[in-house]
């Protein structure tokens, strides 16, 4: 076991270099130097002697390779620079963010499979029925809506219209109920789809029909062995969804204004802040690499079968 | 077989859909009532009558004729990038599969190192950092989207480069194009285009996201997602201004989704 947790973790560090590089390379895609756009991000009026001193200052007089081989040493302990707009450190500002998007994913999550799990079920249990039909297309329907239109439609009824929340959340419980939803239900809608495909394979395996056969009740038969032996499948569709889940933060935080990463990065693109940006990117997929690896890790300690192999 | 051509005709039905869509984003310029651009001080927020058939917007645009060439501008721009994507990707996995070697090897660590980064946040990112526009958002998309294509067609054809009949053209004297475009490429192009179908719904949504944010198609050019993040701020006084655009992003994505969901039963085959 652990043999194998090393090996997955050697594997893991090609794609962090990688990672890593492309993050940096970020920086220099984007139009004009680095340093003239940290001057912009602070109103300093750019002339060509403060650009050449701050570039010194910054290092980018440097051969590229040695710039990022000192931003990875920096980075690998922790510092990720400071931001162009208050000279912050970069850590600090994505720490304080972290905590409310920890908040609203987490709680989008658990939410979204408390009803995922039930609905899956009954729609696997009911397949070809009246109820299946009309859930199947609700999920796609709920498939088929982007977020940010999601979310305006849930500020205008439930702010606007029936006035039960706040238009801005400010990070308060009342005020997660709106984000989480609008987060919640695209994820749903896919989890419904596909928990119910794995539970439908399930069903139709031949320990069901035995189970029946020596007449063990139905709902025994679902909870303990259907759910039971779906667990698996069930978590890696979760977690090729933390991805999505991310992604999807960023556009809700900015339009809730939840005071999390995703907002931050949005003020961060605007004020051409580039190594918050830098941050985020790099935070994120160690992040989504890291969730990854504990779910195949998971794998190998509850399915005794890949232990073997 | 009745599931074979109940999918079938579901395929043709949706098709059928997505070529009206298809055509009448072509003729959008022609079927507008009015000029999607122009202002009227006098209509200001108007609701829908008969000159305005979904109302006007905060500058007295024609609401209806900003979504006919918002649709030419999503679906134009999504079916182009999955395109380019699922070429791109088919042809780099194919080469990997066929020669493997250093070109493999470099490739697949490319594309793993791809795949580490959530799409929408290296696409916000990307799209973020060059400042917007619709290229610099085709390329936010498409720096992962071609992933998918190169590893699938990569395990498709390292599945099959050792079938007799591989074996058969090479013994036949074909050089390696023919046999890489004769045959292997049309075996294993199903997988491939199902979820090229697949993807053109979740692109057309990645898009519209990244306009609504600000970082894609930007104004005054109409895009669905743009012209919903402008409305939201007097939808209280104007709902038609975001419901009309958001309206036809939904139908226009489910169409596209229903599409590739029944070309995925169609050709009984897994989407990735």
């Amino acid at each position: 076991m652990g043999k194998y947790i090393g090996k997955r973790l050697l594997q893991m560090i090609p794609v962090l270099f990688g990672v890593t590089f492309l993050t940096f390379l970020l920086l220099y895609l984007s139009p004009g130097d680095p340093a003239e756009k940290k001057l912009k991000a602070q109103g300093i009026a750019v002339s060509d002697e403060v650009v050449e001193q701050v570039r010194q200052e910054m290092g980018l007089d440097r051969p590229f390779l040695v710039q990022y081989a000192d931003w990875l040493f920096d980075a690998l302990h922790g510092d990720l620079g400071t931001s162009y707009k208050d000279g912050r450190s970069v850590t600090d500002k994505l720490a304080e963010g972290m905590g409310n998007t920890l908040i609203l994913s987490l709680a989008s999550l658990f939410f979204s499979l408390l009803l995922s799990v039930p609905l899956a079920l009954y729609t696997a249990v009911r397949k070809n029925h009246f109820s299946d039909y009309l859930i199947r297309f609700l999920t796609f329907v709920g498939n088929s809506v982007p977020s940010f239109l999601l979310s305006v439609l849930l500020i205008y009824f439930f702010c606007i219209q029936l006035k039960w929340f706040p238009v801005i959340t400010k990070g308060t419980l009342q005020g997660l109920f709106l984000p989480m939803l609008a987060l919640s239900i695209p994820m749903i809608s896919r989890f419904i789809r596909q928990f119910r495909a794995e539970f439908l394979e399930q069903l139709s395996q031949e320990y069901v029909t035995g189970a029946r056969v020596r007449g063990v009740k139905e709902h025994l038969i679902l909870l303990c062995n259907v759910l039971h032996n779906s667990m698996m499948p069930l978590l890696t569709i979760v977690g090729l969804s933390v991805g999505t889940l991310m992604g999807g933060s960023v556009v809700i935080e900015t339009i809730f204004m939840w005071p999390g990463l995703g907002k931050l990065v949005m003020d961060s693109i605007t004020a051409r802040d580039y190594p918050v940006i830098q941050g985020f990117v790099i935070l994120m997929a160690v992040l989504y690499v890291g969730i990854n690896l504990l779910i195949d890790i998971s794998y190998r300690v509850f399915d005794p079968r890949t232990q073997s192999v | 077989m009745t599931s074979k051509s109940k999918a079938k005709k579901r395929t043709i039905f949706f098709a059928v859909l997505a070529m009206i869509l298809i055509v009448v984003s072509i003729l959008a310029p022609w079927l507008c009532p009015n000029d999607p651009n122009e202002t009227n001080a006098l209509y200001m927020k108007a609701a829908p009558c008969r000159q305005y058939p979904f109302g006007t917007d905060s500058l007295g645009r024609c609401v209806f004729s900003r979504v006919l060439m918002g649709a030419r501008t999503s679906v134009f721009s999504a079916l182009f990038l999955v395109a380019v994507t699922f070429l791109a990707g088919s042809v780099l996995g194919m080469l990997c599969g066929y020669y493997g070697g250093l070109l493999d090897a470099v490739v697949m660590r490319l594309a793993d190192t791809m795949l580490a980064f959530p799409q929408m946040v290296l696409a916000i990112a990307v799209a973020g950092i060059l400042g917007g526009g619709m290229g610099n958002a085709m390329l936010a998309l498409g720096i992962t989207g071609w992933t998918l294509y190169a590893r699938l067609a990569r395990s498709q054809v390292l599945a099959i480069k050792k079938e007799p009949y591989i074996l058969a053209a090479r013994l036949g004297g074909s050089s390696d194009v023919r046999i890489l475009i004769r045959h292997i490429f049309p075996n294993i192009l199903p997988p491939l285009l199902v979820n090229a179908a697949t993807q053109i719904g979740v692109t057309m949504m990645g898009f519209a996201g990244l306009s609504f944010l600000g970082i894609g198609v930007q104004l005054p050019n109409a895009e669905w997602g743009s012209m919903i993040n402008e409305a939201r701020g007097y939808m209280q006084l104007a709902p038609w201004t975001v419901l009309a655009p958001g309206g036809a992003m939904v139908l226009t994505v489910m169409i596209f989704n229903y599409l590739g969901d029944s070309v995925q039963e169609l050709m009984d085959v897994k989407a990735q």
